[in-house]
């Protein structure tokens, strides 16, 4: 509260985006957790604008102008806010405050360490062991001929980074298993994403190898031998490096790199080329910049949309999804990926190719499962990422909002075979950035110990247990379990992808269509259950009037 | 002309017809003087029956002996046959090429087309002026239907009757015509009941360069104005082109001459202009090969989505000046028969609820495209893959569907059509069994006696059969006006038409039937659930007439 110099300001005009011309007069309010716009209507009637400090992004006062003192902050939701103070004090204590509030510094300032959703300690634990990945794993049918649990990594000391559980071929000896991750960037060894049972393929996922110019490791190569006997369908695996060529060989002068074919028998390599987290966030910020133009012709718009890249990198990232899928289920070939440290890239063509492969992932649960595996237990920094704390801004990218478009744009093709709407992938997205729930909070290559994961499992909550008991919101109502097709086929032409006006356009309402067909169909699907209820009693309380009035006809006669 | 003499071989067996999405079919071939079929042998497979009229060019290739004939429809999709023998192929080649290019309208399909359902109501006869003035007399008395041009000499594009305001006789008529390009004199287009306000159209006023006027002509509008009230003119053009029309006799309205008036110019592009854009645009959608820097350049350079933009810009503008400014607006652009057309009937979508409903949709086209005299037989000679010398073919109907598409997905339970609609709409102007699009005005159609011996398109739309397919689930009527976003991410491109044959729509189409299973599922579950309800209230009564009577 220290930081709060203002924490009401009257007459505070909120600027709309689209269309220009509505702007709304009101009082702002700063807590310790939000930033609060009431708007002023005639009719007594409050519309109130709740921002999360976490949510800010950056806070810009511009120039004085003749209507008063501007104020634009921009969330990491997407969201604009363009204010406009009569008092140039009043802005600029605002402005004073949120660049503090925005920027917490230390991680117990996280609103995660504050937020309390009124639930008991039992509930508290029962969220966060709600998600488990070593049932994933035996969902997959885990352990079995070729594949164990292997418990090695228990005290995070092969790889801090990674889970406690891996996912091993059941050939690798303990010595090969250690020696490949000495091998391996951060120690993140090849081991088990997913497994597909009926290909017996498994997709792998790691870091780039410590190969340099010359190094080779025997063990790493026996590693990889491992991989590819657990797969008897198929004498060879792919090795996936999804970086863009030349920065993998740029990685080589750095003692690191990728793998050699000639030391690798049977071994089939190929480059993907997903571009860099640093190329990545300059394309958002470009991306960002059309959503936000004023007035922009059609021209402006497209050669924009163009100009950012954005809909490039989003659709090279489908392609190596479609790339690995492809491989496991129709070629029936095991799969080893990396990028650099694998958690970036690797994590977003892993977790897709897993929606691909198997329908559970497309559930509302089984997307918990698959982010809490390939994302949170795989050691994503989304502290980092997501820019949770005041750090470097280089660290920041939107590795994990290209996942989360990735799976829209499957849902654009393939309406019926997921189980939650667009509203859900959004709501996961600003949680993320949120930092309510302690999910996203810590998972840096240091912190990753079991002492840190107690403390934030009993000092936060969990988000999974939120979204179960909101899912009715988050239903798609052209949901069919029964659709046969498990393995989806994306058509990944360029004319199949669109821009997401839902997700960063979000707060441009008067952009979306007026009337929502998904609201429509969710209050019918309502109602349908209402109907149900009321058929079935309707056919049990008839049923006894008939009786009733069959035996008082008896008694009559 | 006997079709015989066109079709040098009618038969060819062994033909591979290849198209996207679907599996290869072998069979055989045959020309009618109007179709292209091919039929397997093998039941389960579709035959295809290809109109001549919808072929819009044609390609040839040979390997060897087996030769291809790739055929461009105007519809947009794109067939491939493989026929063996050279010979064959190249007499195959110049039948189908000489029955799609034929001159005369007489020869077309719908002379010889016989319906095999019965007509019940005739479409001809469904959209009378008579009948939609009967309505608007029942709203305003200041209006009357004037027979000045009966016999289409004072304006050969204008239908017989026409609706103008009552204080204005027929010879005013006659000079603010000679006004007018074409003879296209102001005449009411829509009447606003909430606020009695008016939308008019004509075409430019020939003003020239030395600025001609006409007191006929700015009476007969300033007779639509209320006391003291201004109203707007739209002109379609930028004020640079209407500049430029002034040297060829035309212009605009003068500020001094029309004081009640305020004019705004927009920038809707010339019929030329929008064919260029669509044959990009389509040789974009149809190439697989890009990157995706190239599609969106692509898409980008063919201008189509910014013709969109600024089609319903300037429909919005119109109907922002009547519904929330309270003036009434006249629009037009250079003939009066394209872009102000495009502008006056979206301007009645966004207002008025009567035109989301089918029949009201059919009437709107008929009255605002049809009877107002969009030249269709010229815009729609063509399509995207002309390859010849452009003559007069333009999408100008195309993009007003394309509009009305972007409307409807912004308000997806307000009209009482779907998609599928304007789609069909979409490929009969193009090529057709119906007479209802031939032609390219009322006095045309007249003479080529359409209704007399052709079949009109709102026959068979209208049957409940075929109605079904275009009915919207989730419509549920409603009064209001509709105001559409314009912001560009607002606007998509319509791939029920653009991506139509480059995807395979098997997910969107379980998607949609879905749709349509829960509302009928939850229309039957409300019904069973009252019939429920009465019957317990029947049981009730009876059994306590029962009780009563003990």
């Amino acid at each position: 509260m220290e930081h709060i110099i203002t924490p009401k300001v009257e007459y505070v005009k909120l600027l709309n985006t689209y269309p220009e011309k509505k702007s709304a007069l009101g009082t702002l309010y700063l807590t310790a957790t939000h930033l609060i716009y009431v708007e002023q209507t005639n009719n007594n009637a409050r519309t109130e604008t709740w921002v999360l400090h976490h949510h800010i992004l950056s806070v810009e006062k511009l120039p004085l102008t003749a209507s008063g003192c501007p104020l634009l902050i921009r969330c990491k939701t997407f969201q604009l806010l363009h204010l406009l103070f009569q008092r140039e004090r009043d802005c600029q204590d605002v402005f004073q405050s949120l660049l503090r509030l925005s920027q917490p510094v230390k991680e117990e300032e996280l609103y995660a360490f504050l937020y309390n959703p009124h639930q008991n300690e039992e509930d508290r634990r029962q969220g966060w062991e709600f998600i488990s990945v070593a049932n994933d794993f035996s969902r997959m049918g885990l352990s079995n001929e070729y594949w164990e649990i292997s418990h090695l990594n228990k005290n995070y000391e092969i790889c801090s980074t990674y889970p406690s559980i891996l996912g091993l071929p059941k050939n690798a000896s303990v010595a090969v298993v250690t020696g490949s991750a000495k091998f391996r960037s951060r120690g993140r060894l090849p081991v088990l994403s997913y497994y597909h049972k009926d290909t017996k393929a498994a997709l792998c996922r790691c870091s780039q190898p410590l190969s340099g110019l010359t190094s080779r490791c025997v063990e790493d190569e026996q590693m990889l031998q491992a991989i590819s006997q657990a797969n008897s369908n198929c004498p060879f695996i792919y090795v996936v490096d999804t970086r863009p060529k030349l920065n993998a060989m740029a990685n080589r002068a750095a003692g690191k790199g990728y793998e050699n074919e000639d030391n690798y028998s049977n071994i089939r390599f190929q480059f993907q080329g997903i571009e860099n987290i640093h190329i990545m966030r300059n394309s958002l910020q470009k991306l960002l910049e059309v959503c936000s133009m004023k007035s922009p012709s059609m021209s402006d718009y497209l050669t924009g949309l163009e100009n950012s890249g954005w809909l490039r990198h989003i659709k090279s990232v489908m392609d190596a999804g479609v790339f690995l899928a492809k491989a496991v289920c129709d070629e029936r070939v095991s799969v080893l990926v990396h990028c650099s440290d694998g958690w970036d890239r690797t994590a977003q063509v892993c977790s897709l190719a897993c929606i691909l492969l198997d329908p559970y992932y497309r559930t509302i649960k089984g997307l918990m499962v698959l982010i809490e595996k390939e994302w949170i237990s795989f050691g994503h920094k989304f502290s980092h990422r997501c820019g949770h704390l005041d750090t470097d801004p280089k660290e920041v990218s939107p590795v994990f909002t290209q996942f989360l478009e990735c799976v829209w744009q499957l849902s654009e093709q393939f309406p019926c075979v997921f189980e939650f709407n667009e509203r859900y992938l959004i709501e996961i997205h600003n949680q993320v950035y949120a930092c309510q729930y302690g999910n996203f909070i810590g998972k840096t290559a240091r912190t990753h110990t079991h002492k840190h994961t107690c403390m934030l499992h009993e000092k936060t909550f969990s988000l999974w247990p939120y979204l179960l008991k909101n899912q009715h919101l988050y239903r798609n109502p052209l949901y069919r379990r029964s659709l046969e097709s498990t393995v989806l086929r994306p058509s990944t032409l360029p004319l199949h992808f669109k821009f997401w006006c839902g997700m960063y356009n979000h707060y441009d309402r008067g952009m979306h269509p007026k009337q929502s067909v998904l609201d429509q169909l969710l209050s019918l699907t309502q109602k349908q259950v209402e109907g149900e209820r009321t058929m079935t009693e309707l056919q049990r309380v008839s049923g006894f009037v008939e009786v009733l009035s069959v035996w008082r006809g008896i008694r009559l006669i | 002309m006997e079709f015989a003499e066109l079709i040098k071989t009618p038969r060819v067996d062994g033909v591979v017809l290849h198209r996207p999405f679907m599996p290869t079919v072998e069979g055989t071939l045959c020309l009618t003087g109007h179709h292209l079929i091919l039929s397997s042998r093998q039941d389960t497979t579709e035959e295809l029956w290809l109109l001549h009229a919808n072929i819009d060019s044609t390609e040839k290739r040979f390997v060897g002996s087996l030769g291809t004939i790739i055929v461009k429809c105007k519809d947009l999709r794109v067939i491939q046959l493989d026929i063996p023998g050279m010979e064959e192929c190249l007499n195959i080649a110049s039948s189908i090429e000489a029955l799609s290019t034929l001159d005369s309208v007489s020869l077309m399909y719908p002379f010889f087309y016989r319906p095999l359902f019965e007509v019940i109501e005739d479409g001809w006869q469904s959209f009378v002026p008579e009948e939609s003035f009967k309505d608007l007399e029942s709203m305003t008395d200041e209006w009357r239907l004037s027979e000045v041009n009966k016999d289409f000499s004072l304006c050969p594009s204008y239908p017989s009757l026409l609706t103008v305001p009552k204080d204005i006789d027929d010879e005013s008529l006659c000079k603010a015509a000679s006004f007018r390009h074409g003879g296209r004199f102001p005449v009411l287009s829509y009447y606003h009941k909430k606020n009695a306000m008016v939308m008019m159209r004509a075409a430019q006023p020939l003003t020239g360069t030395n600025g001609r006027r006409c007191k006929e002509d700015e009476k007969l509008i300033n007779a639509t104005l209320c006391a003291g009230k201004r109203g707007y003119i739209i002109d379609t053009r930028t004020i640079a082109v209407a500049q430029q029309a002034k040297a060829r006799g035309g212009g605009f309205e003068q500020e001094a001459n029309y004081p009640q008036w305020r004019r705004i110019h927009k920038a809707i592009e010339r019929s030329n202009v929008l064919q260029d854009s669509l044959i990009k645009l389509v040789e974009a959608c149809n190439d697989q090969s890009h990157s995706m820097d190239r599609w969106l350049s692509k898409l980008e350079a063919s201008n189509w989505q910014s013709n969109v933009k600024e089609i319903l810009t300037t429909a919005c503008l119109a109907a922002q000046c009547i519904d929330r400014e309270g003036a009434s607006v006249l629009v037009h652009g250079t003939e009066g028969t394209d872009s102000t057309l495009q502008v006056t009937s979206l301007a009645q979508i966004i207002l008025d609820p009567a035109c989301r409903t089918i029949r009201g949709f059919e009437a709107l086209i008929e009255r605002e495209w049809l009877q107002a005299g969009h030249p269709f037989q010229q815009r729609c000679a063509q399509s995207a893959y002309s390859n010849g010398k452009p003559r007069s073919e333009a999408p100008v109907f195309l993009l007003f569907l394309d509009c009305v598409w972007q409307i409807l997905r912004q308000f997806p339970c307000s009209f009482q059509f779907n998609e599928n609609l304007l789609i069909m709409l979409f490929e009969h102007a193009y090529a057709s069994q119906f007479g209802t699009f031939l032609g390219n005005c009322v006095a045309e159609r007249g003479k080529l006696q359409l209704s007399q011996k052709t079949v009109s398109l709102w026959s068979w739309v209208n049957r409940p059969q075929e109605l079904e397919r275009f009915l919207n689930p989730l419509y549920e009527p409603n009064n209001l006006v509709i105001w559409p976003s314009v912001a560009p991410q607002s606007l998509l491109l319509w791939e029920g038409v653009f991506l139509r044959w480059n995807r395979s729509t098997k997910c969107l189409d379980e998607a949609y039937q879905e749709m349509v299973h829960i509302i009928e599922y939850n229309k039957e579950l409300q019904n069973k659930v009252n019939s429920l309800r009465r019957q317990l209230a029947q049981l009730e009564t009876e059994d306590k007439m029962v009780a009563d009577l003990k």
